[in-house]
């Protein structure tokens, strides 16, 4: 009985070895698959003029990195204001144990449409300076400013106080005749009477430079008094 | 001009027969003996034949080219230069009469053992004096000889025998013709050293840009000295020929600047403020003064300053513009300069600290004065008959200080502005457009050997070296 248990036993064990695979113990369970991460971006308004801002929004799920090309990393929900200059395609990467995603949301920057909105103010200042600035005319030798020119000191100092943040500096100018050197001293003469007169209207000393030309960069070349008239003045030239 | 402290109204036109040397002085005091003895005449008219025609003969000089002593190929063009300067020198220097070339023999000399006294003391040439010699390149260095005889003096004839060798160039020819002229005129012109070697500063603008230049006295070698771009004034140049004072306009003003003949470049001075103008050097080197509105000053005064700008104090203090300050160089106790206090500019005089203002011009506008080196002349730009219906014309004329006496120097038209002495008080370098264009011309200080120095450009305010 004991040799026919043994050949019992061998026999089995011959048939299962011969049958082993058959014979495998069910897997355990696999874990649960984590769930992949969703990810959304939008931005809004989709499209700006450039100079104004757009509100980015994200939503992601299941991400634990969370980063949008050009801003970096970020919460896994939010928003943000942008304003770029030129067109832009934003990129959110989500990443998480169950594998990343993406989602793309494009800005569309236009350019404004040019000068209506706003000139540089500077400009309109020294289109206005010229347009109603008016320079001061003198007599043969004198540097007194006579009594036909008063209106034109009263025009400026009007202008002037309206204008409060315009500096400018009076150049002193003189006709050909005479010396190089009297003149540049008659010149700083007249620029200096015309500072005079425009503070005595009230004018700041702080905003008004003086310079003396004299006879070296005249505005007419002409040997006749029309032309030297035009030379003998305080010039008002405006300053940035 | 160390004779001229006589009183000039004490001499006589017609004094005549001076020795040999003592004549050269003698034209500017002659020109005054003529004024003071005809002052209606002058005040009469504006053309008075002045001048040394009237009553002194000066020496007359015979200068035959000078001859080549070896067949260098260089020989020929220095040659030219030589003799045109050694000519030009002599002929304005207003010492000597140059005797025509077409009188001379057909052989001159140019050795000593060459000379023949006859042919030159006698009719035509009727020369008293004779300059000769010779000029050699030999391995490329240049050597000239020359002589002065006395050919009425046949028995000890040479006055001045020299020397000169440098290496062969244009510059080289030109400096030896300057020396030797300097030497004749030394020994013929009363012992007053020649001016053949000085320098004239000047503003031209041919680049463009108004900026301060320099040239030989007769007009050659005229180079650039600033280039600032902007625009630089009233060039004067200091006692011992080291800088150049002048002004220029910054971005902000007109300053007082400072150039260094030595260094090539501009060096510091400082920055004041205001408009600042027309500097002029004492005759010592000491100080500086020149026109100023610094702080704010509505009218342009005279100021003084130690040449570093330092010690600065004013002088005057009446209605503007007072400019153009100009030392009494012998003394260095006067200020001459100009001011429009009472209207149109006249000419003052002051002491070096402000007092004794003494106005000089009685009518007209009157401007630019430049003391002569004697310290008893100012010559200046006058428009004498100024007001309506009158042309006008800008002329320079001379005046004795003690006595308000002047003559007019110029009488051709135009405007004849910024008169500058020479060291040795014979010649007066000056702008003119006589000729279309401002231009700067030199002459005698009696008005006459009138010669255009600069074509090129506008060129102006010429102020001549002290040596």
């Amino acid at each position: 009985m004991k040799w026919f248990l043994l050949i019992i036993a061998l026999s089995a064990l011959l048939t299962l070895g011969a049958c082993g695979k058959k014979a495998t113990p069910p897997p355990p369970p696999p874990p649960p698959a984590p769930p992949a991460p969703t990810a959304s971006l939008a931005v809004s308004p989709n499209s700006i003029q450039a100079g104004q801002s757009a509100s980015l929004t994200w939503q992601t799920t299941n991400a634990t990195d969370v980063s949008i090309d050009g801003i970096g990393a970020v919460q896994p929900n939010g928003s943000q204001s942008v304003s770029p200059t030129d067109s832009t395609t934003y990129h959110l990467v989500a990443k998480g144990t169950g594998g990343s995603q993406e989602a793309t949301a494009r800005l569309t920057v236009t350019q404004p449409p040019p000068p209506p909105p706003a000139p540089a103010p500077t400009v309109a200042d020294q289109d206005l300076f010229s347009q109603n600035i008016k320079d001061v005319y003198f007599d043969y030798d004198k540097s007194d400013v006579r009594a036909d020119q008063q209106s034109s000191v009263q025009a400026d100092v009007a202008f002037l106080n309206q204008h409060a943040n315009i500096n400018l500096t009076v150049e002193g100018h003189c006709d050909e005749r005479g010396s190089t050197e009297y003149n540049l001293a008659l010149g700083d003469q007249r620029a200096s009477a015309v500072k005079n007169a425009l503070t005595a209207g009230g004018i700041s000393a702080g905003r008004i430079k003086t310079i003396s030309y004299g006879k070296e960069k005249p505005f007419c070349t002409e040997s006749n008094e029309a032309c030297w008239q035009q030379n003998r003045r305080g010039h008002l030239v405006y300053q940035k | 001009m160390d004779e001229s402290a006589r009183a000039f109204s004490q001499r006589r036109p017609n004094s005549r027969r001076r020795p040999v040397g003592s004549h050269g002085p003698k034209l500017v005091r002659l020109l005054f003996a003529v004024c003071c003895l005809l002052p209606s005449a002058l005040f009469a008219q504006d053309w008075v034949k002045t001048g040394t025609s009237l009553g002194v003969e000066k020496v007359r000089l015979a200068v035959p080219d000078f001859k080549p002593t070896t067949a260098d190929p260089q020989n020929a063009a220095l040659l030219k230069t030589f003799n045109d300067t050694l000519w030009n020198d002599l002929d304005v220097s207003g010492v000597v009469e140059l005797v025509s070339k077409s009188f001379y023999p057909l052989q001159v000399p140019g050795q000593p053992t060459e000379v023949n006294s006859l042919a030159w003391n006698a009719p035509p040439p009727n020369a008293a004096m004779l300059a000769f010699g010779n000029l050699g390149v030999a391995a490329g260095r240049l050597t000239v000889q020359g002589w002065l005889y006395d050919v009425k003096n046949t028995q000890s004839p040479q006055v001045l025998g020299k020397q000169y060798g440098d290496a062969a160039s244009d510059a080289a020819a030109r400096v030896m013709a300057h020396k030797f002229a300097d030497e004749i005129i030394f020994r013929l012109g009363g012992g007053i050293t020649g001016i053949a070697e000085t320098q004239v500063y000047f503003v031209s603008d041919r680049t463009g840009h108004k900026e301060i230049w320099a040239m030989d006295y007769d007009g050659s070698n005229q180079h650039q000295l600033t280039h600032s771009g902007s625009t630089s004034l009233s060039p004067r140049v200091s006692p011992d020929g080291s800088r150049v004072a002048f002004s220029a306009l910054t971005k902000t003003d007109w300053e007082i600047m400072m150039y260094s003949i030595d260094l090539n470049r501009t060096v510091n001075f400082p920055h004041l403020g205001g408009t600042n103008l027309s500097p002029a050097w004492s005759g010592d080197g000491t100080k500086l003064a020149f026109s100023s509105s610094r702080g704010g000053e509505p009218q342009t005064q005279i100021y003084v300053s130690d040449v570093s700008g330092g010690n600065l104090h004013r002088l005057t203090t009446d209605k503007g513009p007072n400019v153009s300050p100009v030392w009494n160089r012998k003394t260095n106790a006067q200020i001459a300069f100009v001011s429009g206090r009472t209207g149109l500019p006249q000419i003052y005089t002051m002491e070096a600290d402000g007092t004794n203002q003494q106005r000089m011009t009685d009518q007209g506008y009157a401007v630019s004065p430049n003391w002569a080196p004697n310290g008893q002349f100012l010559a200046f730009a006058w428009v004498r008959k100024y007001g309506p219906g009158e042309p006008g014309a800008l002329d320079l004329y001379l005046m004795d200080i003690a006595s308000k006496q002047f003559v007019q120097l110029t009488h051709d038209g135009g405007r004849n502005d910024s008169p500058s002495w020479s060291p040795d008080g014979r010649h007066i370098v000056f702008q003119s457009n006589r000729s279309g264009s401002l231009q700067i011309w030199t002459m005698l200080a009696d008005g006459t050997k009138v010669q255009q120095l600069t074509f090129t450009g506008h060129n102006t305010q010429p102020n001549w070296s002290w040596k």
